[in-house]
């Protein structure tokens, strides 16, 4: 064996180093975990009333530990509850909202589909122009179309009616499923394209057994920021729906102005969460893809 | 007969024009090499035989049949790619079938055509894995396999064995040898390597900057170069030009080349090239192993052996041969030697030049004269 010390003296300077660097981790993890706690704060506030008792409530304020524990908001919020004169909770709603984001995003989603396919590997005279038409979409404030949707939906019959959502959110949402699919197709080898034209394959049997199959990172992304982004959409939501039409963010509003003065806070925060929970599960479910798909698709 | 012709195709993008009129024909069965540096317009030219571009003007003729707006999948052709383009979600086994597939063959008979060419490429070990679980080798054979499992009139070959090791890319050409010689099919074969055009064609067509330089049989092209370009493309190390006038000595014609410190060499000619000449100006083209150590006993077998002192300046011995940079004037020459009787660096060699291989080019047209 060679002599070599494999044990030494106690360094000094290492010593302080590795101290300056575990005091310096300790401070970096106490600052994230304050922010965290800071950041999730309004929801743990939310959820707990989601279970108080309305009177406790008033009783020890909003921002308190739960005293009492039930599930009658929740029931509430979700069936009985009374908004303008009808005793329905907010279930309709709850639906409307899937009836209209469940569609909105894979109509969406399949058209943003093919025109990236188009835009990326069918490329045509003036094409590359054409997405950078389309790309304004993506930079367009949703308020700036209200005027022109109103004119059209009235036009159509569609106004306070979930059709007329789904049609502006298919609409409104080709520009980012367009921008995303295309800038993901343009990374598949051309060759490809190549090699199924030359083995007899047309259009859409290319996009079917070869682009479809490469497809699913992209499309998650895609389905979920369109899911998401439709089901919290509020802006056309209150403006062209009323009532029993409403979309879930729409008639939230609808809780606190109930023409009564009593706050129903258990009420209100059950609702909210029903409201949210969608999103939350789609996101848990695809958050990995979400995450790694939107660099892919971003950075070209 | 012709398997493919074209017949003065040009193409251009825009204002740029890539091909310049080319013209080509394969007979049937024959192993036809693009070969050219890179944007010479080699695989602009193999995609519109392909129908993946379009025809600016000209003709392209597969058998008797113009072509030239048909699509690639009515064409009968079939084409390895440099990428090799296997679909990435597909097993080997999907890849070979998606052409058969696509055309709706009968299932008996995909079958059939799928176990025949798996065993002929010894690929039938893969047929369930997928691409990205191949090595470069298999997947250069799968990709074969899906050109062959079309039996096509006509082969493409777009820079196959570009993406290979240095090592795998000479068994797969041998490969690929055997492979057209058992099935016997018309092939193009684009590369920008000349010892695949070489080593695997019939006939080379060697482009540059959009036109065919020569196309002709490769030693015909290796020993007779239409022009400087070609005979500086063709071979390694490339040819060396040496600027000359054509002289007279002893009455005979010679050409007289300048050395160091205003000093000249005259090499006697023994063809009667110098009658063809049209000025005084030359360039004499050598080959490096036309180089050699002057030997005045092989003199008496070689009628065309001169001689020339030349000082070496670099030696690169490669283990078969030898490569050694030498001086004269205010060139550098390179030759290449037996091992044995390799020079030394530093050491002024007393040259051998094989004469009677010598090309001579006009220096204004850069053609062999």
């Amino acid at each position: 064996m060679a002599d070599i010390a494999l044990t030494r003296a106690l360094d000094p300077e290492a010593a302080i180093a590795g101290r300056r660097y575990f005091r310096s981790r300790t401070i970096i993890y106490g600052l994230l975990t304050i922010f965290a706690i800071v950041y999730l704060l309004p929801l743990v506030v939310v959820i707990l009333n989601s279970f108080r008792q309305l009177p406790e409530i008033a009783q020890n304020g909003l921002i308190a530990w739960p005293r009492s524990f039930s599930f009658k908001a929740w029931v509430d919020a979700w069936s009985t509850y009374c908004v303008g004169g009808t005793c329905a909770g907010m279930q309709g709603n709850f639906f409307n909202s899937l009836k209209l984001a469940i569609p909105a995003t894979i109509i969406s989603t399949a058209i943003g589909a093919i025109n990236g396919y188009i835009l990326s590997k069918w490329k045509f005279r003036g094409s590359e122009i054409l997405f950078g038409c389309m790309m304004l979409g993506v930079f367009m404030p949703g308020q700036v179309a209200l005027m022109p949707w109103a004119y059209i939906l009235g036009t159509l019959h569609l106004t306070n009616s979930t059709y007329g959502l789904i049609l502006i959110h298919c609409v409104q949402g080709i520009s980012f499923t367009t921008l995303f699919c295309r800038n993901f197709y343009v990374n598949i080898p051309d060759d490809l394209i190549k090699a199924a034209r030359i083995d007899g394959a047309g259009f859409w049997r290319i996009f079917r057994k070869i682009i479809l199959p490469l497809s699913p990172p992209i499309l998650i992304v895609t389905v979920i920021w369109q899911f998401t982004g439709i089901w919290n959409e509020f802006l056309y939501a209150v403006i062209f729906t009323s009532g029993r039409e409403q979309p879930i963010t729409a008639a939230l509003v609808a809780l606190s102005t109930n023409g009564t003065n009593v706050r129903v806070y258990d009420v209100m925060s059950a609702a909210v969460l029903i409201g949210a929970l969608p999103p939350l599960l789609v996101y848990l479910l695809g958050g990995k893809y979400f995450v790694r798909g939107l660099t892919q698709g971003a950075i070209k | 007969m012709s398997a493919l012709t074209v017949h003065n195709l040009r193409k251009s993008f825009g204002a740029v024009e890539v091909l310049k009129g080319i013209d080509l024909e394969a007979r049937n069965g024959e192993f036809v090499a693009l070969v050219g540096p890179s944007g010479c317009g080699k695989s602009t030219l193999l995609a519109m035989i392909a129908g993946l571009e379009s025809v600016t003007s000209g003709e392209i003729r597969i058998g008797e049949r113009l072509v030239n707006s048909v699509a690639p999948k009515d064409r009968d052709i079939a084409m390895v790619f440099q990428s090799y383009a296997l679909y990435p979600t597909m097993t080997v086994r999907e890849n070979m079938l998606f052409g058969m597939e696509s055309r709706k063959v009968p299932r008996p008979e995909q079958e059939a055509t799928l176990a025949r060419v798996a065993a002929l490429l010894q690929i039938e070990a893969l047929l369930k894995r997928k691409p990205g679980q191949l090595s470069g080798g298999q997947r250069q054979r799968v990709a074969m396999g899906r050109a062959l499992v079309r039996d096509p009139k006509l082969f493409l070959f777009d820079e196959p064995l570009s993406n290979l090791d240095a090592k795998l890319r000479v068994d797969m050409r041998t490969e690929i040898k055997k492979l057209h010689h058992r099935v016997g099919k018309t092939t193009v074969y684009v590369t920008h390597d000349q010892v695949e055009a070489m080593t695997l064609a019939s006939r080379i067509a060697v482009m540059h900057q959009g036109s065919v330089q020569q196309f002709d049989e490769p030693q015909r092209i290796y020993d007779h170069p239409a022009n400087m370009f070609v005979a500086g493309f063709m071979g390694s190390p490339a040819m060396n030009f040496i600027p000359a006038e054509l002289t007279t000595e002893g009455g005979k014609p010679a050409l007289t080349i300048k050395l160091a410190d205003g000093e000249t060499a005259t090499l006697a000619l023994f063809d009667n090239v110098a009658s063809r000449a049209t000025s005084k100006q030359v360039i004499l083209g050598i080959r490096p192993e036309h180089l050699s150590r002057y030997d005045p006993e092989a003199r008496a077998q070689k009628p065309g052996m001169v001689s020339l002192h030349a000082p070496v300046e670099l030696v690169e011995p490669t283990g078969a041969e030898t490569i050694a940079v030498m001086r004269l004037g205010d060139l550098e020459i390179v030759g290449r030697f037996d091992p044995d009787e390799a020079p030394s660096m530093g050491e002024e060699i007393l040259l051998g030049v094989d004469m009677a291989h010598a090309c001579l080019f006009d220096p204004a047209t850069r053609q062999l004269i």
